[in-house]
């Protein structure tokens, strides 16, 4: 993984509420053995007509927000199943980072693996950017991974939360597993002390 | 409890800016989320830890059509056949257990946990899938990660998390005939909103929770992430031992007593506190049906659908007004008598035996409304055989409706069952969101015995005014 160290870039705002994953990218899509090529279909169905031609309304399709690397949601972003294809579909349309006021437990774990940016913003904060971008669709925010800060146009610079491991890991470039096949013998340790209480070999014996 | 199995886990320790790493007991896989999971073992000359904790089926893109004269099951997309024959060779190369599509224990993996008695109180059980939270029915910490996950569970068996915070759910009094497991669930995500469960791990409790069989018990637990909890437990007790008990996976013999032994102290201690508590009374709830576009969009069934120029925050009147616009309702309206084009009974919210009897107690005897398209899906073979072992594959047949394969079917429209635009369904799966049963589609979500009841009239249908209360008892 390409170590990240921040994301500079214009906003395009979907300030709706608990937008889920099967809007990020709709089940169909998941019929795929690798990561790639999904941004096409990222909010396929808000993005596209029936006859597939684009929806000239949907913000992903107006000339102006063209090249935002920084996606607005609403409150509860990225809600529903598990798909770690949603942070792949956004990476795959470009962008960088989502902000919001807060994330679905596991859409945030999944984005933090892949170096999409999950930037948790207070109420303020992020109702003035909806209105900046809505405003002014070349208004840029900065976005300091090591400083844990996005800056508004003014100069203002606001504080996110990140956990200090996937801090760690993404500034560095590392992924997460080779933390834990680092620790190999505490696993085993672990499996010395508590016996299994399944086998699922055992069906296929017997 | 949470805490007990948290710490029976622990393979390091973790602190407030590093998660612990927690081994995993069970791992259950399945080809949707599994595929690049498997190719970074490959990229990285990785095996799995512990294939015999590893358990892999096919549900999500298969087809649920019926079998051909080979005794397979057709499967014509080529997409999702590529995906099924991918998780075929990575569990042949990683010695992974397979229940290959149309084998007797294949189903949907929630549904086929529990059923081999591999879910167990006090593990930890993790797969690709947000309603992994079904396990937790029995006690077990069970929830679902993303596919790097999946990854870090193949190649260590275990995972990095932080701890969650835990929110008692407590549901005190009786159910009333015609009231469900499923109507509680829809209640408390009614109340707290899809995303008011962020952040916690659910612990279900009260007389209305013990009073649950474990199928009930599955179906709430099922949905917790629908309220935003990756997790969500009910306290093993004798129901649950009674459940385990001689299946393929339980503890035999002197075994047996040492699990159980170990299963008794799970339940949380008395004077144990919760970061927070959500409280709901069983004794007056009726059935509930959504009708907005997420799980938190709900209501009782004899309500009226709300209307966004009363509430006074403006993100929720453009989320309401929004979903009204998508689901083709008008503020005030009745979903009672709203005619529908489909029923759906399935998926691994509620297509185990005990759902399809309920709706079979309500079938039998009686015809789908005409032009009513009425679907039930079991969620296993094994649930299939059950059920025509008792004949209920023929009450629906005889009143309508189809009898299909195993797997998740409508409830995730990618295996060619699916909605068309416009269309209204009832269904008994956990999502409503837009498109969740195809493109343009309806969803309003409602129990086994309100689907069963909505099939025979065509129409939203409350189920206590189809039978007698001494039917629904």
């Amino acid at each position: 993984m390409e170590p990240i160290r921040s994301v500079t870039g214009r906003l395009a705002p979907l300030p709706m509420n608990d937008i889920d994953t099967d809007q990020i990218i709709p089940a169909r899509y998941l019929k795929v053995t690798d990561k790639h090529g999904l941004g096409a279909a990222c909010f396929s169905d808000w993005r596209y007509a029936a006859d597939g031609s684009p929806k000239p309304d949907f913000v992903l399709n107006m000339p102006q927000y063209q090249g935002a690397q920084i996606l607005i949601g609403g409150h509860n972003f990225g809600c529903g199943s598990s798909r770690e294809h949603a942070p792949w579909a956004l990476m795959g349309a470009g962008f960088g980072a989502v902000v919001s006021t807060y994330f679905a437990d596991i859409f945030r774990s999944n984005s933090l693996k892949n170096g999409l940016l999950p930037v948790i913003v207070d109420e303020e904060t992020h109702k003035q950017l909806i209105s900046l971008a809505q405003e002014d669709p070349n208004t840029q925010v900065h976005i300091d991974l090591e400083a844990q800060t996005l800056t508004l146009p003014d100069g203002r610079a606001v504080t996110f939360p990140i956990d200090g491991f996937s801090k760690h890991c993404l500034l560095n470039g590392v992924d997460q597993l080779g933390y834990l096949l680092s620790l190999d013998d505490k696993a085993s340790a672990y499996e010395g002390a508590n016996s299994a209480r399944i086998n699922t070999h055992a069906m296929m014996q017997g | 409890m949470f805490e007990k199995v948290w710490d029976q886990h622990v393979v390091a320790a973790g602190a407030e800016d590093m998660p612990a790493v927690l081994y995993i007991d069970l791992h259950l896989v399945h080809e949707v989320t599994s595929p690049q999971a498997f190719t970074l073992l490959r990229e990285r000359g990785l095996k799995v830890r512990r294939p015999d904790r590893t358990l892999a089926t096919m549900d999500h893109s298969t087809p649920t059509t019926p079998r051909g004269l080979d005794g397979l099951i057709p499967v014509t997309d080529v997409q999702a056949r590529a995906q099924l024959d991918f998780l075929i060779k990575n569990c042949e190369d990683f010695d992974v257990p397979l229940y290959a599509l149309g084998t007797e224990n294949q189903g949907i993996v929630h549904v086929i946990g529990p059923e081999q008695g591999l879910t167990q109180p006090g593990m930890t059980i993790v797969c690709g899938d947000s309603h992994t939270s079904t396990h937790g029915a029995f006690g077990a910490l069970a929830f679902g990660i993303g596919t790097s996950e999946v990854g870090h569970v193949l190649a260590t068996q275990t995972l990095l998390q932080y701890k969650p915070k835990t929110m008692a759910v407590r549901v005190n009094g009786r159910l009333s005939p015609g009231v469900t497991a499923k109507d509680i669930i829809l209640a408390v995500i009614a109340r707290i909103g899809v995303g008011g469960g962020t952040g916690y791990v659910f612990e279900y409790m009260g007389e209305a929770i013990r009073a649950l069989s474990m199928e009930g018990r599955m179906t709430i637990c099922n949905m917790s992430i629908e309220g935003g909890a990756r997790a969500g437990m009910v306290a093993p007790d004798e129901t649950t031992f009674e459940y385990i008990k001689g299946r393929p996976h339980a503890p035999k013999g002197e075994d047996w007593d040492r699990a159980v032994e170990h299963w008794r102290r799970l339940p949380t201690d008395d004077g144990a506190t919760f970061d927070n508590e959500v409280i709901l009374d069983a004794n007056t709830l009726p059935p509930m049906i959504t009708y907005g576009t997420n799980p938190g969009m709900g209501m009782q069934i004899t309500d009226r659908v709300p209307d966004p120029d009363k509430l006074g925050d403006v993100s929720a009147k453009m989320a309401l007004d929004k979903a009204l616009t998508y689901m083709g309702l008008q503020p005030n309206e009745s979903l009672l008598g709203k005619p529908v084009d489909v029923v759906f009974i399935g998926s691994c919210t509620n297509s185990r035996i005990s759902d399809l009897r309920e709706a079979a107690k309500i079938m039998k005897g009686r015809k789908v409304a005409e032009g009513l398209r009425v679907m039930v899906v079991p969620g296993s073979q094994r649930v299939k055989a059950q059920a025509e072992a008792e004949g209920l594959d023929r009450v629906f047949r005889e009143a309508g409706a189809e009898w299909r394969e195993a797997g998740c079917s409508m409830c995730i429209a990618m295996n060619g069952d699916q909605l068309a635009p416009g269309q209204y369904a009832v269904s008994t799966s956990n999502r409503n969101f837009e498109g969740r049963q195809g493109k343009g589609g309806r969803t309003f979500l409602a129990s086994p015995l309100t689907a069963a009841a909505t099939a025979i009239h065509g129409v939203v249908t409350d189920p206590r005014t189809v039978v007698g209360e001494r039917e629904l008892a």
